[in-house]
């Protein structure tokens, strides 16, 4: 089982970000659910959403130790750093993320400059899937070629079809 | 057709579409309002009627008069909105009117609070409103379920001529799984005798009231009816039949039960688990494979171990029955095991 929260504003495309690996997942033939924190929650507030991937059936939405964690900013790494496995993985936007920042030892931490990188690509909108080439190229959840061919039909469906995307997780995935 | 992600209260509104429903009124509250997000802009794509009620009472009373136009019409709530539809309930009861209303259950009394919650369990198995009834209640446990009972939900509730519940919880309502969706199917408006479609000239009228007006035999009916809604248990046994320890537990807890027997098995552990899937009518005949049980043990979101009178009436007593309850947040598997470990231990083994 492999149990991962994305967290940053709302408005950073954070459940979306979520949606995307809970539904590569499933069409990777994998158990799958995806939890987002909801109620009262207010434009510009904090968002976040659980994702687990199992081999077998999953039991509970919830996730108290993850193992992937995507941190889109500050308040984000604040919340859950603490709760990650020891050996697992932070992910930070070090595009809005302080570079002086110190980490916790025991955990491997990524930073990534999603929105530069994004910029570079010449799809300012794909700085989410930046970090998804990276979550792939560090930790074994998905192969980039599978999860670059899930990104392509999960815009395809909603009938977004944008070549750049696969250059955003490329590029997040050389970081 | 291909896996689709979706979240749950999505999945019941898809799944209600596809099962020919083509009414639905009701009121916005967390967690069950992505049903009428979903439906308001659905409902219109085949041609059906969707209405954003003032109130969950407007809801409910609209979805009486379309069950009485023989539509298959929904209605959904959680919480005090649920409060307000038992009126209604009672009313399509005592008219003999077949409709599906969903509680995607949250957590507490009054207002509570938007977690998910088992609290609802004596609201939805006991009649929840007024008078003398029960009606047939389905409890899924995933996405998927979300979408198998919706069919289910409709022809059961055409089956008896009574409304039937859908006991849904804030955590597979908010939660997103991979569902394969069943195929859309259409329902005929006019395919009862006794829904009021208008009376053409010549023809004898036909009237929906409460059948205590209309009935001589209306106790026999009833007991009657009550009767054969019996037959409906429907239930998952999961490693019951040698188990010392069963325990007992639907919706979103039963997951957590189940994590809990294959972690107990682990151990040489004999744990199991009875998972109702009607909770009214109770699965009673589930409990006859429970050879080897020295206790029950309910697993449930709620303070006071709603359902564990249920399994003390199903297995008359014979042995301990205990539950654990949780308020805010979910069951876990581990201390489920520890405190199943305690119960056989005071029985002695």
């Amino acid at each position: 089982m492999t149990e991962i929260i994305c967290a940053g504003f709302g408005g950073q495309g954070v459940l979306t970000t979520g949606l995307i690996i809970a539904h590569s997942a499933m069409m990777l033939g994998r158990e799958v659910t995806w939890y987002p924190s909801y109620g009262s929650e207010m434009r510009g507030g904090t968002a976040n959403c659980t994702i687990k991937v199992n081999e077998g059936p999953i039991a509970s939405p919830y996730s108290k130790a993850p193992d992937i964690v995507c941190a889109l900013n500050a308040p984000a790494v604040d919340k859950f750093e603490a709760s990650i496995k020891p050996g697992g993985w932070l992910f930070v936007n070090d595009s809005l993320v302080d570079k002086d920042r110190v980490y916790r030892e025991d955990i491997n931490v990524v930073r990534v400059p999603m929105s530069e990188v994004a910029i570079e690509c010449g799809n300012p909108k794909g700085a989410n899937l930046v970090l998804l080439g990276a979550v792939a190229a560090h930790t074994g959840l998905f192969k980039l070629d599978e999860l670059d061919e899930q990104v392509t039909e999960y815009f395809a469906r909603k009938g977004k079809i944008n070549p750049k995307n696969s250059d955003c997780l490329h590029a997040g995935a050389r970081l | 057709m291909a896996k689709e992600l979706m979240k749950g209260n999505e999945a019941l509104a898809e799944a209600a579409i596809r099962a020919g429903c083509r009414f639905y009124s009701g009121y916005p509250i967390t967690p069950q309002t992505e049903i009428l997000e979903y439906l308001s802009w659905r409902m219109d794509e085949v041609g059906g009627t969707f209405v954003q009620t003032e109130s969950e009472l407007a809801g409910i009373n609209m979805l009486l008069g379309a069950a009485a136009a023989g539509a298959r019409a929904l209605t959904s709530s959680a919480g005090p909105g649920f409060s307000l539809n038992q009126e209604g309930i009672s009313y399509l009861v005592a008219a003999d009117l077949p409709a599906v209303i969903i509680d995607v259950m949250r957590i507490g009394t009054g207002l509570g609070d938007i977690a998910q919650g088992q609290g609802d369990y004596w609201q939805l198995t006991r009649g929840g409103g007024h008078g003398d009834y029960r009606t047939i209640v389905l409890a899924p446990a995933s996405v998927q379920e979300n979408c198998d009972m919706m069919e289910t939900a409709f022809d059961l509730a055409e089956k008896y001529r009574h409304p039937v519940l859908i006991a849904s919880d804030a955590a597979i309502g908010q939660m997103a799984e991979g569902v394969n969706l069943p195929e859309l199917r259409e329902h005929n408006i006019d395919s009862f005798d006794w829904a009021v479609r208008g009376c053409r000239h010549g023809d004898a009228p036909r009237k929906i009231q409460n059948t205590y007006y209309t009935r001589p035999d209306y106790v026999e009916y009833l007991r009657d009816k009550y009767a054969a809604m019996d037959s409906e248990q429907r239930w998952e046994s999961y490693m019951a039949d040698d188990a010392d320890v069963v325990l007992v537990a639907y919706g979103i807890s039963s997951r957590v039960a189940k994590e809990a027997v294959n972690e107990a098995r682990a151990e040489g552990f004999r744990l199991g688990l009875i998972r109702p899937i009607t909770l009214w009518p109770f699965p009673n005949r589930a409990f006859e494979e429970c050879k080897n049980a020295k206790a029950y043990m309910t697993v449930e979101i709620n303070i006071l171990g709603q359902m564990a009178d249920d399994v003390r009436l199903a297995v008359r007593d014979t042995r301990p029955v205990d539950f654990y309850g949780t308020f805010f947040g979910l069951p876990e598997s581990d201390v489920i095991v520890e405190k199943a470990k305690a119960m056989l231990e005071k029985e002695g083994k």
